[in-house]
């Protein structure tokens, strides 16, 4: 059903290779300290993995979803926070190429290509309706030629190491959805002010930002979108945010399984490797089938975005962001399960993969709001 | 706010759990993230535990037990601790099921001689029976004991023992035959020669108990300090588990309350007329499904408890217990970490109980037999009762 081409091949199996050499070695300790791993920047940008997604006319390899979701998957097998860099490029890296003038692209696009290091990501705003931050007043005024943007507290993933974030503002927040626009700010600006870096239980070894924006000056020029399509701007970013976090998703699922499976051959108990045992199979099954499902239900996301189908990716993305990371919670627990004391002690990586998983399920939107999107849909009621 | 007053029999129990839950909630609660961040043993919450009797609960009564109702009443402590730390109630569970050989398998001069030992001098006991290569497989273990005159000796390599780098005493499981199930049990002083401890192991969660390696090597014990018959060390460790599994139960309970009350906590201080979070769908899901699983999870656990207080044979209520309370806490404290992020509180996701509780949960799904090893039990036992 989803044959691969032989360019796909090449880039999977080079991905597969920088993943066992230079990604799943640092897994653990990226864990463990939670610095930021300026390393494996540079690895996935010499090898042009970084921004796959950025256009060729910009200097990108421009792949397509699907191909970007396998390599996301397969980073996440090996570490998922790593996988998260490529998650947060393409989210700052999509607006502006969804929706920006061809000056703005110019400037901001250019500067991802080939083995540059810039970094960027997406901030502002998630899905969750009417408790999301966009209600708690991020705003903009037209002042001049200049924007004033205000806002307390969003979170911002590379918020604080960002050269350039893209920021989804609201100029009418009575108006749902009608005022949102969103703007590049660049780093340094003296109104982005930072107010921490999140400690985090999981998907250690990336940076979420708590920022305020005060008084944020930001040159008309900046502004992406024209009226009024800011709206559709972000809900295109966001649902293929749900795309990547699936594929991530099940990355950790299949990684937390080869794990366990790979433990379950070796562990002896009862006089055989608890891989005969009927209760491990049982949880080998549900796990396999679990992931096969999520998977699938990914890659049919990534076709439907890569056909141009945005309606309908729309609902199906937060399906996919849903059933992929309730997966991966399940796997990552259930490998921990497998593998009793052992998978409990910090000296193997299914507990960091169980602290992970929990992450990406509240991720890119609660799995809560992914119902609440779906529901919605199928209802007709919004 | 979750008053199981119906399940508690007696109105000494009831007064008993009121006390616990005090000293639980202003004295061990405070404690806790702390504990848990720089993963040290609790002397301070251990003290607690002494004063009032925890760790003594189930010993006669004369040396300090709990007496009629001494199950339940493990329960109790347990559940109440856990509420606000699981690390300090885990240390109520080791002391029962360590102590259970020497209580149940000790001649009357072991259990005068190291009984008052332990409850006067305060000594805590650990648990050897796991070892590398023997988990759910106990029969597999490769500890030795070999008579040697009026002495046995031991050798052999331990490991996850709770308390192991902090306890005065062993009860330590070990061959005494080859015969299939041929263990039996021995007290073991940690000032015997040949005795060591190993690594500490860092943990997911539950990082305020200690977890090491012990390793015996040509340890001499007297033999007197067999305990039960040769041979019956299974038997005890089977019995032991009828006693254990509704506390772990009972921790998984504790650890599922303290998550929702933190998190009801939250939402009443968020909830205002203008944003009334409460009212929101996804929220009102998890609360009601967290207080469903709760709610059931009690009646499992103080029935598996009450049971074995009345003599009566309740090892599958008590793997009932023990499996389904910890898959509830497990499934609780991760779905009601969702209700954060619902109400955009990204920064709880370190600095909260509730991500601790996340973490601490999944160990009850692991110790005192996997589940799957009490879906075994289960299974086997309504198989049995079904033929008759």
């Amino acid at each position: 059903m989803f044959q691969l081409d032989e360019e796909q091949r090449l880039i999977l199996q080079s991905v597969r290779e920088i993943v066992h050499k230079e990604i799943r070695p640092r897994a653990t300790d990226l864990d463990e300290t939670g610095q930021f791993p300026w390393e494996t920047v540079r690895i996935l940008a010499e090898n042009d993995i970084l921004n796959g997604l950025l256009p060729r006319r910009y200097g990108g390899p421009e792949v397509s979803f699907f191909t970007f979701s396998m390599i996301i998957e397969e980073i996440s097998k090996g570490s998922a926070s790593s996988a998260l860099l490529l998650i947060t490029q393409a989210e700052g890296m999509l607006p502006i190429a969804l929706g920006a003038n061809e000056s703005l692209k110019e400037k901001y696009l250019s500067r991802l290509a080939g083995a540059s290091r810039v970094l960027t990501g997406m901030g502002g705003t998630n899905p969750s309706l009417h408790l999301s931050p966009v209600s708690s007043g991020i705003r903009a005024d037209l002042l001049g030629e200049k924007y004033l943007l205000n806002g307390k507290r969003c979170f911002i993933r590379n918020g604080s190491i960002a050269d350039f974030l893209v920021l989804y503002v609201y100029t009418a927040p009575s108006e749902e959805g009608k005022g949102v626009i969103a703007f590049v700010v660049e780093k340094g600006n003296p109104g982005l002010v930072l107010r921490r870096d999140e400690n985090r239980m999981g998907m250690r070894g990336s940076i979420y930002s708590e920022m305020d924006l005060e008084n944020l000056e930001v040159p008309g020029e900046n502004r992406i979108d024209s009226e009024g399509e800011g709206f559709l701007n972000m809900m295109k970013t966001l649902s293929l945010g749900r795309l990547f976090t699936a594929a991530q998703a099940v990355g950790l699922a299949k990684g937390a399984m080869d794990e366990a499976i790979s433990y379950a051959r070796r562990r002896i108990q009862f006089g055989k490797p608890i891989s005969h045992h009927g209760q491990i199979q049982l949880m080998i099954a549900d796990m396999a089938t679990g992931i096969e499902s999520a998977r699938l239900l990914t890659y049919q996301t990534a076709m439907l975005f890569d056909q141009g189908e945005w309606k309908k990716a729309e609902t199906v993305s937060a399906m996919a962001k849903l059933m992929a990371s309730d997966t991966a919670m399940k796997a990552a627990t259930d490998a921990v399960q497998i593998m009793g004391g052992y998978g409990y002690m910090k000296d193997y990586p299914v507990e960091r993969m169980m602290r992970d998983a929990k992450l990406i399920q509240i991720d890119s939107g609660t799995n809560q709001m992914m119902k609440l999107i779906i529901g919605r849909e199928f209802t007709g009621i919004s | 706010m979750f008053d199981p007053i119906s399940l508690i029999p007696t109105e000494a129990l009831r007064a008993f759990r009121d006390k616990i839950h005090r000293v639980a909630r202003e004295k061990i609660g405070p404690q806790a993230s702390r504990v848990d961040e720089k993963e040290f043993f609790n002397r301070e919450a251990e003290s607690l535990l002494w004063d009032h009797g925890l760790l003594t609960l189930t010993f006669p009564k004369k040396y300090g037990g709990y007496g009629k109702g001494r199950a339940v009443a493990l329960c109790i402590g347990v559940e109440e601790i856990a509420k606000y730390c699981a690390s300090s109630s885990l240390l109520l569970i080791i002391q029962a099921v360590g102590s259970f050989p020497i209580i149940h398998g000790g001649s009357n001069r072991i259990k005068q001689k190291y009984l008052p030992q332990m409850s006067q001098g305060r000594k805590l006991v650990a648990y050897l029976v796991t070892e590398p290569t023997a988990g759910s497989d106990v029969a597999s273990i490769q500890t030795t004991a070999v008579r040697d005159g009026n002495h046995f000796i031991l050798n052999g390599s331990k490991c996850f023992a709770t308390s192991g780098g902090v306890a005065g005493i062993y009860s330590v499981l070990a061959k005494t035959s080859e015969r299939k199930n041929g263990c039996s049990f021995f007290l073991v002083e940690r000032e015997s020669e040949g005795l060591s401890i190993g690594r500490t192991e860092r943990k997911l969660g539950q990082r305020g108990s200690n977890t090491t390696e012990v390793f015996l090597e040509n340890v001499k014990v007297p033999a007197e300090n067999l305990l039960g018959r040769e041979g019956e060390g299974f038997l005890i460790a089977m019995k032991d588990f009828d006693m254990s599994r509704p506390a772990i139960a009972a921790q998984a309970l504790g650890i599922a309350e303290g998550a929702l009350e933190t998190i009801v906590q939250f939402i009443s201080e968020k909830n205002t007329s203008e944003k009334p979070v409460a009212d929101h769908p996804a929220i009102q899901a998890v609360l009601a499904d967290s207080a469903v699983l709760i709610e059931a999870g009690r009646g499992l656990t103080y029935r598996a408890a009450l049971l074995n207080d009345k003599g009566k044979d309740n090892t599958k209520l008590a793997s009932m217990a023990k499996c389904f309370a910890s898959d509830a806490a497990m499934k609780i404290t991760t779905d009601l970490l969702d209700v954060f992020q619902i109400l955009n509180e990204y920064g709880f996701l370190k600095d909260s109980q509730l991500e601790r509780m996340f973490r601490d949960a999944k160990l009850t799904q692991i110790f005192e037999g996997t589940n799957q090893i009490q879906r075994l039990v289960i299974a086997r036992q309504v198989l049995k009762e079904s033929m008759g």
